[in-house]
């Protein structure tokens, strides 16, 4: 009787415990603060994958997906908090979504062996995989995304921006500032006249910004914002008159969220995507019967399609592809985040890999190495349809300069090395 | 005339607009410091759950809804109405009046005689409380607030200057609107004060309690209303930057640009507000164009407003219109 009742006691343990999922990732989410209506929707899908993953196919080869949420309220010092107090978990990897705390991760998750991936955010140089072996950019990166901008206005031009005057509007911290020394390069080669307009957090107030776009009349606008700059910015825009098919913003000032509460006036505004938009993929109707039927979807379940949850899904994705990979190079489903950091150097997304999954055409293809963390620095500009309310893609994938990009990565890159003792190499 | 001069008018007339948006916060902030000694550090809060209600009510959302799902399963968000901006104010300003009460019944009522720092920690609980109840409440989704008013730039200026100088000045309607709002609202302030037994009852406790009490006022009358005020001026507040930027939680930073307003204008003076709102939008403005964006790099003009107030800190600690302080000992 004794023994039955210790059985049973096991068995029940069993079930309720967390303690037999074997892949742990951790989701350091921000639902609560300033920036809350950005991380949300990211959270809900990066969650919704990985849950889809446990409910309809048992986890990742076999080992279920133990999911730990940690509210970071995009401060970077919770963040650290969320990555001290989970790591002990055995989390496979980190994905922060915040380049203040990538920055303060770097170190601590290369000094603990744990992968850190910064999909279009963070420190861009960590693409030279050579001096940051832990941290991986792919598929495109900060540099990359001020390149697609420049190609497609070049284009625009008919290839020939010499003349024209290009405004950057952008946050005055760290992440806002990534991309100035990419478009001053990228001025010499094309000839166009770079003009800096910072604006300091959060951003409630721009108008200074904005009188000198009206005053100084720049052909094109790049935008490098986030949180309430961004919906600030556009309405501005708006108010002036700036053309909107002119003004063009990083994928973080990209979602539905930035140009809602504009109106109409925002039709037409572009962003650049490293991922595909809206929800006409075959994964959405296994999300629909796997996740949100059985009552299990994160958050409210009603972001479901929207930019940034389809952008928090194709990180989760990335990640459980990495998984794959990683347990089948190491011949094992319980895999430890050295493995992982494996899988990840050694992902190649294809097409056929990306259809297989249910999301055809969903992103670039692209195959990280030991030399490139970042993938091939491929992005395509969307545009806002007001009346329909969805950003549509309008241009194919394309490539940004290699030429302007690959030597600043290297040069930053071995300056992070000589300043930190690095000895680079694969 | 010079361009840099035209555009340094059209740059100072954005300046005094930008003035009035800063100084409709700050009213905020004097109007509870002038009646209670308290540095209300809730008020951007306030603007924010008062914006938050308004387009809650406005767009018929179920209050608490992600709450009620979660504990039974329910899926309610929204009651399925739509109530017109002018009784969604009017429903606003009770729910603003409520929390004026339970402020004044569950916190300060038992803090009277308290150390002002005592009263200020009370408030920064308050503005974490509210900015986590209104959350909770009312979601963290990006709301658009439209009440109705008109954005957008001002065609008969911008023609009219056009005429002028051959350049049309941007002035944005919403800026008008809210500077003819911020007049009227101080007018009325002024008058109630001064002309009416309420005003005048809370001008003899902001002058001294102890003596308020002895004649008969009524500290706990006197102090809700004087919330319930302050809610209202933080919904004007909350009205006019929502229209900006969408109602969101950052909406909350807002008190961030009253503060240089207070230590210029005086924590005590509703026309004070007013004229510090407008020389720090004019001050910060005109730096950034003569002096920050060309010659240092540009984002001056947060630093800017600060540095023009403890200018005047240094001169005038009691700011331009406030009350000097003596105490004796």
């Amino acid at each position: 009787m004794k023994q039955k009742l210790l059985t049973a006691i096991a068995a029940v343990a069993m079930v309720a415990s967390p303690a037999l999922a074997e892949l742990t990732i951790v989701d350091t989410s921000y639902r609560t603060g300033p920036y809350a209506a950005n991380g949300i929707p990211f959270s809900d899908g990066y969650q919704d994958y990985f849950t889809l993953l446990n409910e309809r196919d048992g986890g990742i080869g076999g080992e279920m997906i133990n999911l730990i949420e940690c509210e970071t309220g995009y401060n970077t010092e919770k963040g650290v908090e969320c990555y001290e107090a989970t790591k002990g978990e055995g989390a496979l990897v980190y994905q922060p979504l915040s380049t203040g705390i990538t920055y303060q991760l770097i170190p601590k998750a290369t000094a603990d062996g744990i992968p850190l991936h910064t999909m279009g955010y963070g420190r861009t140089s960590a693409k030279a995989g050579e001096v940051f072996k832990w941290v991986f950019n792919y598929p495109a990166n900060y540099w990359d995304g001020a390149s697609l901008a420049i190609t497609h206005l070049s284009e625009q031009n008919d290839g020939d921006l010499s003349g024209k005057k290009v405004a950057l509007v952008y946050h005055n911290s760290a992440y806002g500032k990534e991309p100035i020394r990419t478009l001053e390069k990228l001025a010499e080669k094309h000839g166009y006249e770079l003009m800096l307009l910072p604006v300091d957090h959060p951003g409630q107030e721009q108008k200074s910004q904005w009188l000198q776009v009206r005053q100084q009349r720049p052909d094109y606008v790049i935008m490098w914002g986030w949180g309430v700059m961004n919906q600030v910015a556009i309405q501005e825009a708006v108010n002036i008159r700036f053309p909107m098919e002119n003004f063009i913003g990083i994928w973080w000032s990209g979602s539905e969220n930035d140009v809602k509460s504009a109106g109409a006036g925002a039709d037409g505004y572009k962003a650049l995507t490293f991922h595909n938009l809206g929800s006409d993929y075959p994964i959405y109707d296994d999300i629909q019967t796997h996740v949100v039927d059985t009552g299990n979807a994160a958050g409210a379940g009603d972001q479901i399609g929207s930019v940034l949850y389809n952008r928090g899904m194709y990180a989760a994705m990335l990640a459980a592809e990495a998984i794959k990979t990683a347990q089948e190079m190491h011949g094992t489903a319980a895999i430890n985040a050295a493995q992982m950091r494996d899988g990840m150097e050694n992902l190649e997304m294809t097409e056929e890999k990306m259809a297989a999954l249910g999301l055809p055409n969903f992103g670039p293809e692209f195959k990280v190495s030991c030399e490139n963390h970042g993938g091939n620095g491929f992005g395509a500009v969307s545009q806002w349809n007001a009346e329909a309310g969805e950003f549509d893609l309008i241009t194919e994938y394309y490539q940004s300069d290699q030429e302007i990009i690959q030597p600043l990565v290297e040069e930053d890159s071995a300056a992070f090395a000589e300043e930190n003792g690095i000895e680079p190499g694969c | 005339m010079p361009d840099q001069l035209i555009f340094g008018m059209e740059v100072f007339l954005n300046g005094l607009m930008a003035g009035v948006l800063y100084a409709l916060v700050a009213l905020g902030f004097v109007l509870i410091y002038k009646a209670s000694g308290i540095f209300n550090y809730a008020q951007g809060v306030m603007a924010l759950f008062a914006a938050l209600t308004l387009v809650g009510i406005m767009e018929g959302q179920v209050p608490f809804s992600h709450l009620i799902n979660a504990i039974f399963g329910t899926e309610i968000h929204h009651f399925g109405w739509h109530v017109p901006a002018l009784a969604a104010i009017l429903l606003t300003m009770v729910v603003m009046v409520a929390l004026a009460w339970a402020v004044n019944t569950f916190i300060f009522k038992h803090l009277v005689n308290q150390e002002p720092i005592i009263l200020f920690m009370a408030t920064i609980g308050l503005a974490y409380f509210l900015e986590g109840f209104g959350d909770m409440m009312w979601g963290s989704d990006i709301k658009t607030m439209d009440v109705g008013l008109p954005q957008g730039i001002n065609e008969v200026i911008d023609e009219t200057t056009a005429g002028w100088f051959g350049y049309g000045f941007f002035i944005d309607n919403l800026d008008i609107v809210a500077t003819v709002i911020a007049a009227a609202l101080v007018f009325t302030l002024i008058v109630f004060a001064q002309y009416t037994k309420q005003g005048r009852a809370m001008r003899a406790v902001a002058d001294d309690h102890q003596a308020a009490l002895s004649v008969g006022i009524s500290l706990n009358f006197i102090w809700v209303m004087v919330w319930s005020l302050a809610g209202f001026v933080a919904l004007v507040a909350g009205i006019m930057w929502g229209t900006k930027s969408g109602v969101q939680f950052s909406l909350s930073l807002i008190a961030l640009k009253a503060l240089p307003v207070l230590m210029l204008g005086g924590f005590t003076s509703i026309p004070g507000a007013i004229v510090g709102g407008l020389l720090i939008g004019v001050g910060e403005k005109l730096f950034e164009f003569a002096i920050g964006a060309p010659y240092l790099g540009g984002a001056t003009e947060i630093w800017f407003a600060y540095v023009l107030a403890l200018i005047f800190l240094v001169f005038r600690p009691q700011g331009l219109f406030g009350e000097k302080i003596i105490e004796r000992v």
